[in-house]
């Protein structure tokens, strides 16, 4: 099994902490995986992304140009990654300030309101564990006991009193998935 | 088995140096190496293993700082980017000169200039061939992963004491930045003074009634003494090029084609080569670990046996210089580069491979 | 050289009264006859004598006329770069703390090449102390405009007297890195006269007590003479160097204990 997984949206989502995290979970259920980030000005300019490759075996290259999934949170990254996705693959995006929604027939679409669902509740600052939870739901590839791990080695232990609400958060984003386009 | 963490090259790096039992680090920021300095800083090693870790006011001072630690027989390290790197030659001209042992980090970045701040492999010239002036060469290492990042500290610090050189460890920006599992090694302690004392007779440590004063200089200006100097250099070179050459061969043994590569690009490469033979062409992989020594035996080996060679660099082509003076002429090699901070996608290195080699346009 | 210098009766250890320390190597010096460097180089042995921290000295020489100190001076050393005298010594002290570590430099090496290295060290307030020769020319290479060369004066480089409009004004580093609060001690010194000898001497002897408490970065300026550079005897090149260079570099202490010298001059 290699997942290749791009994860895109604005700086300050969340993005590559997601992408840490489900990473970190990955070591911790003994994976192979790589994390690279978009790095310097283009970060700057409000953009962030990151691949995660999560993998049973040695990853060669942790830069690829097309994706098992794409998750996606703004429109930069919707018209950059949408036709990065392989045929048959998985886009996941957040609706949530979009003005075009992706147009793909050969690919698994779902949408999830967690941008909306994180401000209702509260809980804005993990918003990007309620989108985790969408893609655990649709690829678990890592269990929930492992999915805790992460956190606990991801997070600064100051902030372990958290990892309950992060939790949550996961469980919650498993109940907002939408499926917008299926391919079979 | 040591402790299991997901950590950026750059933190490797850094939290390797601790556990080296490095005693010194001094750094100037550069994108995109600045995480070494700023994990080291966190990390408190002067209250974990006793460690310095200083900001120096430049690179040259970083590097004059090396110098000057090295001099006394301690372990010492910086790390830099290209333009920091350019900036370091003459220091570390000076301490190949002086035979002094340290560790450079070098996680390059495009260039010329201020060039980007994104991954290059376009310092190989600069690290392979000297860099700064006179005859001298460091041993030059090139980690592929984090893992590696992570294990070239420690055999970086070995060989730079056992040859009395600089050992660069030569990585590029977007190694550094990502981050990978790493089983990282269990700490060495930082020797004492006596140790160093006793490990390093040659260093300056303060003289003692029962030796001569010791002295750390490149200078010797009577020509006879410099040419002795240099042919004492020279001679640990070969030593080098004898015993300490590194490189790894995938799957090569039934290999009609060969991706010879360094670095991410060897990383990029392997891929490729999945890519390939899933069309059913046999590529192998050469990746040189050590790119002075530069394991021109074992490149010839395998390339003598292969229809056709493409190196894939992140530069306009300077590793295939010695790949073809390595291989000789008999077989067909092409380069195929990307600059400027662009990394080659899998796909175009296979495209390539057809393009240049089966197919057999240039 | 044991032959050449082979000793007379004189120096039978009974009817010796005053010698050279033993911390300087028994070997001619490279400096011109007349040139302070041997003086200079000789205060400072016999306060590490007299100290008897050989065992615990590490010195820095520069790239100028004293590239080749660690020659005469019978301590461990490591020759530095041209300028980077500082930031060695920054780290060789950070490493062996309990060390005394001293750079010797010249007013090319310190003032002009090594500007960003002598200020940020002091500026660190790092340890050490810092032996500045100031003879307001390169003497080694030939005798070319220094920092420190005084508007007017004539060197190689400046062949009809160094032009202030064009050249730029001579630097007093030295009161430049006494405003840095990390410099603990800094005064301008001579070795023409035996009584100027003495109170350098003294200084060196002071700084290297200070750093014994870590006080922080000693300076010492030794406004000294090149009569190979400036063309003229001995005699005459210590004569103008009073008329010349002293009204300019005023000797004295500029700070004591922390605190600027009261700033009346």
């Amino acid at each position: 099994m290699t997942e290749e997984i791009i994860i895109a949206g604005f700086g300050g989502q969340g993005v590559l902490s997601m992408g840490k995290i489900l990473a970190y979970s990955g070591v911790m259920q003994n994976k192979e995986v790589s994390w690279m980030p978009s790095y310097g000005p283009e970060m700057r300019g409000g953009t962030a992304n990151v691949t995660v490759i999560i993998s049973d075996e040695r990853i060669s290259s942790p830069i690829v140009n097309a994706y098992d999934t794409a998750i996606i949170l703004n429109q930069q990254s919707m018209d950059k990654f949408e036709k990065t996705v392989k045929p048959g693959g998985l886009l996941i995006y957040d609706p949530n300030g979009l003005t075009r929604l992706p147009e793909r027939k050969d690919i698994n679409i779902y949408a999830i309101e967690a941008a909306d669902e994180a401000g209702k509740r509260g809980l804005a600052k993990i918003f990007n564990m309620i989108v985790l939870g969408g893609f655990l739901k649709l690829k678990p590839l890592v269990a929930p006991e492992y999915i805790h791990k992460g956190l606990e080695k991801s997070l600064p232990a100051r902030h372990h009193a958290l990892i309950p609400e992060n939790e949550k958060a996961i469980e919650l984003g498993k109940e907002l998935l939408q499926a917008i386009h299926l391919v079979n | 088995m040591g402790e299991l963490r997901l950590m950026k090259g750059n933190e490797a790096v850094a939290e390797a140096a601790i556990r080296a039992g490095c005693d010194g680090y001094f750094g100037y920021p550069i994108t995109p190496q600045s995480e070494v300095m700023e994990y080291l800083m966190a990390e408190k090693p002067y209250e974990r293993t006793g460690m310095v870790v200083l900001q120096a006011e430049s690179e040259t001072a970083s590097i004059n700082m090396l110098y000057g630690g090295a001099g006394t027989g301690k372990m010492v390290m910086t790390s830099s980017s290209s333009p920091g790197i350019s900036l370091m030659q003459e220091g570390i001209s000076y301490m190949a000169g002086a035979e002094l042992p340290a560790v450079i980090v070098n996680i390059t970045r495009g260039g010329p200039g201020l060039g980007t701040i994104q991954p290059s492999q376009a310092d190989y010239f600069q690290a392979v061939k000297g860099g700064g002036h006179g005859d001298y060469k460091m041993l030059v290492l090139a980690p592929s992963s984090v893992q590696e990042m992570c294990d070239h500290v420690k055999l970086a610090f070995d060989k730079a004491f056992e040859y009395r050189t600089p050992v660069m460890i030569l990585s590029d920006g977007a190694i550094g930045q990502m981050m990978e599992k790493v089983v990282l090694f269990d700490q060495i302690p930082r020797r004492t003074d006596e140790e160093v004392i006793k490990q390093c007779p040659w260093a300056s440590t303060g003289r003692p009634k029962t030796r001569n004063h010791n002295i750390i200089t490149s200078l010797d200006l009577d020509p006879a003494g410099q040419e002795r100097v240099n042919l004492k250099l020279q001679a640990k070179y070969k030593l080098m090029e004898k015993n300490e050459v590194l490189y790894e061969e995938i799957q090569c043994e039934d290999a009609d084609y060969l991706f010879v590569a360094f670095g991410l690009s060897a990383r990029i490469c392997q891929k490729a080569l999945d890519l390939a033979r899933a069309k059913g062409i046999k590529v192998g992989l050469f990746r040189p670990i050590t790119l002075f020594p530069f394991p021109a035996i074992e490149v010839s080996n395998v390339g003598n046996r292969v229809k056709g060679i493409l190196v894939v660099e992140m530069n306009a082509g300077q590793m295939i210089e010695d790949v073809k003076l390595s291989v000789g002429c008999k077989v067909k090699i092409e380069h195929y580069g990307r600059f400027g901070g662009i990394i080659p996608s899998p796909d175009e290195v296979v495209n390539a491979l057809e393009q240049q080699i089966i197919g057999g346009k240039s | 050289m044991t032959e050449q210098f082979a000793k007379p009766e004189i120096q039978k250890p009974e009817n010796i009264v005053y010698k050279r320390t033993d911390l300087l190597v028994d070997r001619p010096l490279s400096y011109c006859p007349g040139c302070g460097h041997g003086t200079a180089h000789r205060m400072l042995m016999e306060v590490i004598e007299e100290m008897d921290i050989q065992e615990k000295t590490i010195g820095i020489s520069p790239v100028g006329c004293s590239v080749l100190a660690y020659d005469f001076l019978d301590i461990d050393m490591i020759g530095a770069a041209h300028g980077r005298a500082p930031a060695l010594a920054t780290a060789v002290k950070r490493m062996w703390p309990d060390h005394f570590v001293f750079t010797y430099q010249g007013d090319g090496d310190l003032a002009a090449i090594g500007t960003a290295e002598t200020i940020h060290a002091c500026n660190r307030g790092e340890n050490i102390t810092v032996i500045f020769i100031n003879n307001g020319i390169y003497g080694m290479t030939g005798g070319q405009m220094a920092p420190t060369t005084l508007p007017g004066m004539r060197s190689s480089t400046s062949p009809y007297g160094r032009d202030v409009p064009t050249m730029g004004h001579p630097l007093k580093i030295t009161e430049l890195i006494s405003h840095l609060p990390g410099v603990y001690y800094v005064t301008r010194q001579a070795v023409h006269t035996p009584g100027n000898v003495r109170k350098t001497k003294k200084a060196i002897r002071k700084a290297f007590e200070l750093q014994k408490e870590n006080k922080g970065l000693c300076f010492i300026e030794i406004v000294s003479n090149c009569n190979s550079g400036w063309k003229m005897t001995p005699v005459q090149s210590n004569k103008w160097m009073e008329d010349n260079m002293f009204p300019f570099y005023e000797l004295g202490d500029i700070k004591v204990d922390g605190k600027l010298v009261e700033a009346a001059k």
